[in-house]
């Protein structure tokens, strides 16, 4: 898959956790999920599982702590397809 | 020198109605919430009936964000939040903006029995399967006793104390009257508070392992004899919320608030599983010490208590609670004051009952009324002994009310008795 391929498909799946006055146009490659984009840092679990089920794979707890922004996510979801 | 404290909003999310004009309008004609449920029957409960506040997804999104509601699984919580939320509204309060510092003078007390009961059922079934990372982000905040208090606390942006209380089925009187000593002591201008308690067999099925529901009316609810009948078989569980947002007499003068009722003061006690008393049935000479200690610390005599809202479950115990009523008043025959119960329409809505049951005895107060008493018409033997059936009354009475007493009783032999005057 393609970065951008993955990017269409984690895009809604961050939206649902923006707060009410982030707009998803906000969202881009480099946000910062927590800092820039204000996302409750409880919620980042939540997205990991969504992007789990989207993707069909799943998370380590190390793979986790590597998750800061939304090119991070694309680069864990390639690695865990091509594994 | 002790604030006087009032209370200025209420909300209710109750099996016969949802929100105050709804729920008065119900209590008013008496009727009833309580219903069957196929799903009891399915799961072999004894009692198939029982009382279920309707909630619509629309009604939901008016409280919570969808973000809120993903995975959302706690009914308590939500009606604990439906009917906070009411409450603070009703009083005309509007909430700290997000970009500016928290309400330090208003605080939460919200009790529950337990707390997100379906919750914790997903989450111990994922637990058990292995998968405890899967539980995401709010297993927590839905299964915390304090679950209520503290999304009412992020949607109010509450900065004074922020707290949840639990003592069986006396939680709603009892979080009252702590939120009034609260306020009266100088520690806060509002206090919003009242108890919660979720739905279904998870909550009810260990009371109907106990024999102290009904069993006799599953094909009958309409008829479930209600409390102080000679009938009365047990209790038909329920769920729901009730809140009341309290704040000094001073405060509510200040901004023109309507005024419900001033909390002139009450009691709180335990009868030490002693004399009677057990885990599960109530010491009587405790309860009469309640309704006792109340009024002295309401400045009043028993002489002026027009209408008591009776904790009466529709077990073999109501009889006892209308004979502590008259030790404790002093007052028996002619001189007993009006008395009811909710428990007839809503059935038992254990840790919400008796704020529930609360803001039924308000609107009372408010509006000069008392609700019938539903499915009573042949009143226990030993409640005729002791007063006469005209303070039972069957029918809606308008009447002028003044001074009422509200008292509710729980498990661990825990009793809670306050006074409202109305101002």
């Amino acid at each position: 898959m393609t970065s951008e391929e993955i990017y269409v498909q984690i895009q809604p799946i961050i939206k649902a956790y923006l707060p009410e006055d982030v707009s998803a146009e906000d969202i881009n490659p480099d946000s910062d999920l927590t800092r820039e984009l204000n996302i409750n840092s409880a919620h980042l679990v939540d997205i990991i599982l969504d992007i789990e089920d989207a993707f069909n794979i799943e998370f380590k707890n190390d793979d986790m702590e590597k998750l800061r922004n939304v090119n991070d996510a694309i680069l864990l979801i390639q690695q865990k397809i091509s594994a | 020198m002790k604030k006087r404290v009032v209370i200025t909003g209420i909300g209710v999310v109750s099996p016969n109605g949802v929100g105050i004009p709804k729920f008065t309008e119900s209590i008013k004609n008496g009727i009833s919430g309580i219903r069957f449920f196929p799903e009891l029957r399915e799961l072999n409960f004894s009692c198939q009936l029982g009382g279920m506040p309707t909630i619509t997804e629309e009604k939901k999104r008016e409280y919570l964000s969808e973000l809120q509601l993903r995975n959302f699984n706690s009914s308590g919580i939500l009606y604990g939040i439906i009917a906070g939320m009411d409450a603070f509204k009703d009083a005309n309060m509007e909430p700290a903006k997000t970009t500016e510092e928290p309400l330090w003078d208003l605080g939460i007390i919200f009790g529950s029995g337990t707390s997100g009961v379906e919750k914790f059922r997903e989450s111990i079934y994922k637990i058990d399967d292995k998968n405890t990372r899967r539980l995401g982000s709010n297993s927590v905040a839905q299964t915390m006793t304090s679950g209520v208090s503290a999304y009412l606390g992020g949607l109010i942006g509450a900065g004074n104390m922020v707290t949840a209380n639990s003592s069986a089925c006396a939680t709603g009187t009892e979080a009252l009257l702590m939120g009034y000593e609260h306020i009266a002591n100088g520690k806060a201008t509002y206090m919003l508070c009242g108890s919660t308690s979720d739905s279904g067999p998870y909550i009810w099925g260990g009371f109907d392992a106990m024999k102290v529901t009904t069993y006799k009316y599953n094909d009958a609810p309409e008829n479930v004899p209600g409390p102080m009948s000679a009938e009365a078989s047990g209790f038909v569980p329920s769920s729901g919320a009730g809140a009341y947002l309290l704040e000094s007499l001073e405060s509510a003068q200040k901004r023109g608030a309507t005024i419900y009722a001033e909390i002139l003061g009450g009691a709180i006690n335990n009868g030490g599983q002693r004399g009677g008393g057990s885990m599960t049935a109530p010491n009587s000479l405790a309860v009469q010490n309640c309704i006792k200690d109340a009024i002295i610390n309401s400045n009043i005599s028993a002489a002026e208590i027009d209408y008591i809202n009776g904790h009466l479950t529709a077990t073999i115990k109501d009889p006892d609670e209308i004979e502590n009523w008259s030790v404790a008043l002093n007052r028996k025959g002619g001189e007993f004051p009006y008395i009811n119960s909710l428990k007839g329409m809503v059935g038992h809505c254990l840790a919400a009952s008796g704020s529930i049951e609360i803001v039924s005895a308000l609107l009372q107060l408010q509006e000069g009324f008392i609700f019938p008493n539903v499915n009573c018409e042949n009143l226990h033997p030993k409640i005729t002994e002791l007063i006469p059936s005209e303070k039972i009354s069957m029918k809606l009475q308008k009447t002028s009310l003044q001074t009422i007493a509200k008292a509710s009783f729980g498990f661990g032999d825990v009793n809670a008795c306050v006074i409202f005057k109305k101002i």
